[in-house]
């Protein structure tokens, strides 16, 4: 539970996908004109990273990874497919994207066309192939978790598309210097909200991440296995999250 | 420029200034922030972006004609995300410290908005020779906002250029240490990029009146 937690707070605070990272600054700074815009789009994010995320984890662990086909049996356990990780990432992005338009058109044509041609530009935000990237870089170790990682990365991009809008808004009514109007401004407001977002980093209790690059020592394995048994508590726990998401 | 007529000229130098991709397009921008602390980086990320986009754009133009309308964004990133493949492939195999540095961010080429905006708005409805000269240029305005990024980032912000102290030695205080002058580590940090590409929008406009929007 408390890693789930941590997890939670990282993800929106101190890894947050604008910010930090700088994914779906396109969209970012395209549709933050308005809040009701940028609201819309926010929500369809944080709903497709819900929904892609997980499912590439998915493929990651049972198809792409280093020995992950050994469930096909022994002689395929050699077989590393991760080169064909970027690929098949996209089509499941584009796949769902494209399910949620059909779906989301049929149930409720108002929010639709309220969305209008964002919907199918989600399919090219980098915000929601990076959740994806991510969480492969950094080996989010349950469904659980991947779930979690996508709803709260989200969460996180949509704040901060709220909070630009907002602030754009306003920004109306001042006197910016006539050369930074417009797009110059906003890249200079987005980066003192990245200097305010770091000071978030002292908010890690304790990063349990080992650095890149570092090889596993015998304490490290003992902490893997542990590791694994937590893995298949969480995916107990992931089944009954899914329900109550779904609800 | 015998080769080049004027009109295909332009499709080249546009995309340098007046039709920058990241500051006056607004495209593509994930990227040029954020593996920009290093000079070196962002001059890879340059180069792979310029060979996507140059043979993107070839593949696009050429297929124009059988791309069915409706599935046309699927057919456009397996096109990117096939040559983005080749390229993470041959980074990991000539320069894997650098691949590493810049991790997920060349598998970001695929839903790199420079691409598909260029796809959509040219290679879609222009020839072969034409399409190459358009994501040539686009991608080249992007480098050179990205090689300028990543020069200050490195310069201030390290005091290196590609690794190699230009500034003198910070620990035996030589150059220009030996006067005071300390490294700026808010060069490092990432909201540093996105000021930087501030200033530099900032300049390009006073320059260019022309180009400022309404607020």
């Amino acid at each position: 539970m408390l890693e789930h937690l941590e997890l939670f707070f990282k993800s929106i605070f101190i890894d947050n996908m604008v910010f930090a990272v700088f994914l779906g600054m396109c969209s970012y700074l395209a549709v933050s004109k308005k809040v009701a815009t940028a609201v819309g789009l926010g929500a369809a994010v944080i709903f497709v990273l819900a929904v892609t995320v997980p499912l590439n984890w998915l493929l990651d662990q049972y198809l792409l990874r280093d020995g992950a086909l050994a469930w096909l049996g022994p002689e395929y356990a050699d077989y590393n497919l991760g080169f064909l990780s970027f690929i098949l990432f996209i089509a499941t992005i584009a796949t769902m994207v494209q399910l949620v338009e059909i779906v989301v058109e049929k149930f409720s044509p108002s929010l639709y066309n309220s969305l209008g041609i964002f919907l199918p530009l989600i399919a090219v935000n980098c915000a929601i192939l990076g959740g994806s990237l991510f969480m492969q870089a950094r080996e989010i170790p349950s469904l659980g978790l991947a779930l979690n990682y996508g709803i709260s990365s989200g969460i996180g991009w949509f704040l901060a598309i709220l909070a630009i809008a907002a602030i754009r808004e306003k920004i109306r009514y001042s006197n910016v210097p006539a050369p930074l109007r417009g797009l110059g401004i906003t890249f200079i407001i987005t980066g003192l909200m990245g200097i305010g977002f770091q000071s978030f980093g002292g908010m890690l209790t304790g990063d349990n991440d080992p650095p890149e690059g570092t090889e596993t020592t015998t304490a490290e394995k003992t902490e893997e296995k542990e590791i694994i048994e937590k893995e298949i508590e969480d995916d107990k726990k992931a089944v009954s999250y899914n329900d109550v998401i779904k609800e | 420029m015998a080769l080049l007529s004027k009109k295909d000229t332009n499709l080249i130098l546009d995309p340098l200034a007046d039709n920058n991709p990241i500051t006056i397009q607004v495209l593509g921008i994930c990227s040029a922030l954020a593996i920009t602390a290093e000079l070196k980086a962002s001059l890879v990320m340059a180069i792979s972006v310029i060979f996507v986009m140059g043979v993107g754009n070839v593949v696009i133009s050429l297929l124009r004609n059988v791309i069915p309308s409706k599935i046309r964004i699927i057919a456009q990133l397996i096109v990117v995300a096939t040559l983005v493949i080749v390229v993470d492939q041959v980074l990991k195999a000539f320069a894997y410290e650098l691949s590493k540095t810049l991790s997920v961010f060349v598998g970001l080429i695929i839903t790199n908005c420079i691409i598909m905006g260029r796809f959509e708005a040219f290679a879609l409805g222009n020839g072969v020779w034409r399409s190459f000269l358009d994501g040539i240029g686009n991608a080249l305005g992007y480098g050179v906002i990205l090689v300028i990024i990543g020069f200050f980032r490195e310069l201030l912000g390290s005091g290196t250029l590609f690794g190699i102290p230009v500034l003198g030695d910070p620990i035996a205080k030589t150059g220009l240490y030996s006067i005071g002058y300390e490294n700026n580590g808010f060069m490092i940090i990432p909201p540093a990029a996105l000021i930087v590409v501030g200033i530099i929008i900032w300049v390009q406009r006073s320059r260019n009146p022309a180009l400022v929007e309404e607020n």
